[in-house]
């Protein structure tokens, strides 16, 4: 046993001491006490039930249809076949045409785009907007933007069906690209505005001194000062638009439905005899969007959540 | 120092920059829920009709069994999602905080499912429960020939597999909200507690979860929010049955605004959405803006 005795920390019964920190650092303990086997068996089992479905989806993909039938669920695939990832991506049916998932992929990144840009783009303006310029009744417009993000929308989704038609842009990615920005808004105001408001005022006054105006001061010193949110906002909006569903459901059009209502219609309006391989492999294409971002971001999505969370 | 005074033209300027905020809160926030609750008074059927009914819709919304069902189901789901959500959540994050190994790994692990959608979430865990080829059938294979698990398919259970998904989904959220809390703590109050020769558990129940009030309710709200919107999850897992066993008020309000074609009752359904989120959400903002009213205080 070579942890430092003295210093304290939360522990079970009997559990070494350790410095305690953010990132673990020091002595690990060596021996094992039943407290921490307990602790091993309970995180272990724990893990396995979060680890299970992506198991079963994998497995399930490889899988010939037979096999599925046959075998057990958990088992690994005794014939491994790359066939029904090959059938989801290029000729599964969404009802009447059969052209595979890539034709939502497609869709989704077409609304994806757009929509990430326009809906950061307008809350860093808002954000900054409500931070630095004390424009009357700003306060009032924050606080309007917080309740709203709790609203659910169906309260808003037949109005905005009527305006959109009303404007033309009904059933269209334009249409869509302004609903994706329209229901960021507010998670986007929060997340820049709290941003703006920690940065040290004297930068926002050093600009005005030298002159700079709105616009100016928000591209040149404001947006890139802003860097970390900007990449927050990004993970947020695009793991948030990628698996968007209701909304692109009602306002993209028959022929720009996202990835997740094609996925939904591949798996749930199949007539006949139901191919569950080919369904897991295009379940799998739908998440692996926003499971590479959540890989590849690592502790960034989580400060995207805890930012994006409203809190005190 | 001389306060810096807006000119004219950055003060316009500043006015233009909130022009989309400004435009969207008057007309979607605020229009659209005006027309909305407008809509819920009239007999509007198929067509928007402009003859008041006052609160007739509202009658037979609360008359009609298919909504009841769905209060009742999202009253049942809120609880137990909420209440398993934040106790699995908050027992991973103390558990991750005994140092133990692969502390990264482990929290990638908890918090993959939450990077995913709620179709892919519901389409997974329908498949897992499938009677014919899911757990019930490894059950039967391992030699329990009586093992049943057909939740998913009985009207009776069928909200409880909802429950599962959704747990699934976002306990690794609630795990990391906590984790982050329970790193702020003060490392005195385990010297302290040991003073007073305190065991680790009663130092969690008496001061730690106290101490931890605001990561709770942060967590509480997202996970509330996410329960009034659950629609997703219903549709991919089980379409609402079998039956209307599994229906849920977001999900009959696009049903009766886009295949029934019953625009006063979606709308009272809408509204009643409403109501319940402000009853709920109101306090709580309430709390919050006083409290860091009292802050700068």
């Amino acid at each position: 046993m070579t942890a430092p005795a003295e210093s304290m920390r939360p522990a079970w019964p009997n559990s070494p001491a350790a410095p305690r920190a953010l990132e673990p650092s020091g002595a690990r303990p060596r021996r094992l006490n039943p407290a921490r086997v307990g602790l091993y068996a309970f995180l272990a089992i724990t893990a396995l039930f979060f680890l299970t479905p992506l198991y079963v989806m994998v497995v399930t993909s490889l899988k010939e249809l037979s096999e599925i039938r046959s075998g057990a669920i958990l088992s690994l695939p005794l014939a491994p076949t790359i066939e029904p990832w090959i059938k989801a991506w290029s000729s599964a049916c969404t009802g009447l045409s059969c052209n595979g998932i890539s034709v939502g992929f497609f869709n989704s990144v077409a609304i994806l785009v757009p929509s990430v840009i326009a809906s950061i783009a307008v809350g860093a303006l808002t954000g900054y907007a409500l931070s630095f310029w004390r424009v009357r009744g700003s306060g009032v417009l924050f606080g309007a933007l917080m309740i709203v993000a709790f609203v659910p929308y169906q309260i808003f989704i037949y109005p905005l069906v009527r305006v959109f038609a009303f404007v033309g842009i009904n059933n269209s990615i334009p249409g869509i690209v302004v609903i994706h920005t329209i229901f960021g808004l507010p998670t986007m105001t929060l997340l820049f505005r709290n941003y703006f408001v920690s940065l040290p005022p004297e930068l926002f006054k050093a600009a005005r001194v030298d002159g700079a105006g709105f616009f100016r001061i928000f591209w040149s010193v404001m947006l890139p000062m802003a860097t970390p949110m900007i990449i927050v906002a990004v993970i947020l909006q695009v793991t948030g638009i990628w698996n968007d569903f209701i909304l692109g459901l009602v306002f993209a059009g028959r022929e720009n439905l996202p990835m997740t209502v094609q996925l939904n219609n591949i798996v749930n309006s199949t007539q006949g005899e139901r191919a569950y391989n080919v369904d897991m492999a295009a379940t799998i294409l739908t998440a692996l969007v926003p499971l590479v971002v959540y890989f590849a971001s690592g502790r960034w999505f989580v400060r995207g959540i805890a930012s994006g969370a409203v809190k005190g | 120092m001389r306060a810096i005074r807006p000119r004219l033209a950055s003060r316009f300027a500043a006015l233009l920059g909130l022009a989309p905020a400004l435009a969207i809160l008057v007309v979607v926030y605020v229009g659209c829920t005006a027309w909305t609750i407008w809509i819920s008074m009239t007999s509007s059927r198929m067509l928007p009709s402009s003859n008041f009914v006052g609160l007739r819709q509202y009658e037979a919304l609360f008359a009609n069994e298919r909504w009841q069902v769905s209060v009742g189901n999202l009253a049942v789901f809120g609880v137990l999602f909420m209440l398993v959500s934040i106790a699995l959540g908050f027992l991973l994050a103390v558990a991750i905080d005994q140092r133990v190994r692969g502390e990264n790994l482990l929290r990638s692990i908890f918090l993959y499912p939450f990077s995913m959608s709620f179709i892919v979430t519901g389409l997974v865990w329908q498949w897992l429960l499938n009677p014919t080829f899911g757990i019930e059938k490894m059950g039967r294979d391992l030699g329990f020939a009586a093992f049943r698990f057909d939740w998913i398919v009985r009207q009776d259970m069928v909200i409880y597999t909802l429950v599962f998904a959704a747990v699934w989904h976002a306990a690794g959220l609630v795990m990391a909200i906590m984790l982050a809390g329970l790193r702020g703590i003060d490392e005195d109050i385990w010297k302290a507690a040991r003073i007073d020769g305190l065991p680790p558990w009663r130092v969690y129940l008496s001061v730690v979860i106290p101490m931890l009030g605001a990561s709770f309710a942060t967590a509480s709200v997202l996970l509330a929010t996410s329960v009034v919107r659950l629609y997703d999850l219903s549709v991919a897992m089980t379409n609402g049955g079998p039956g209307v066993a599994s229906e849920v008020p977001a999900k009959f309000v696009m049903d009766h605004l886009f295949e029934r074609g019953n625009l006063g009752l979606a709308t009272a359904a809408a509204t009643s959405m409403l109501i319940t989120v402000a009853a709920v959400v109101g306090p709580w903002l309430y709390w919050q803006s006083r409290r860091t009213g009292r802050a700068h205080a």
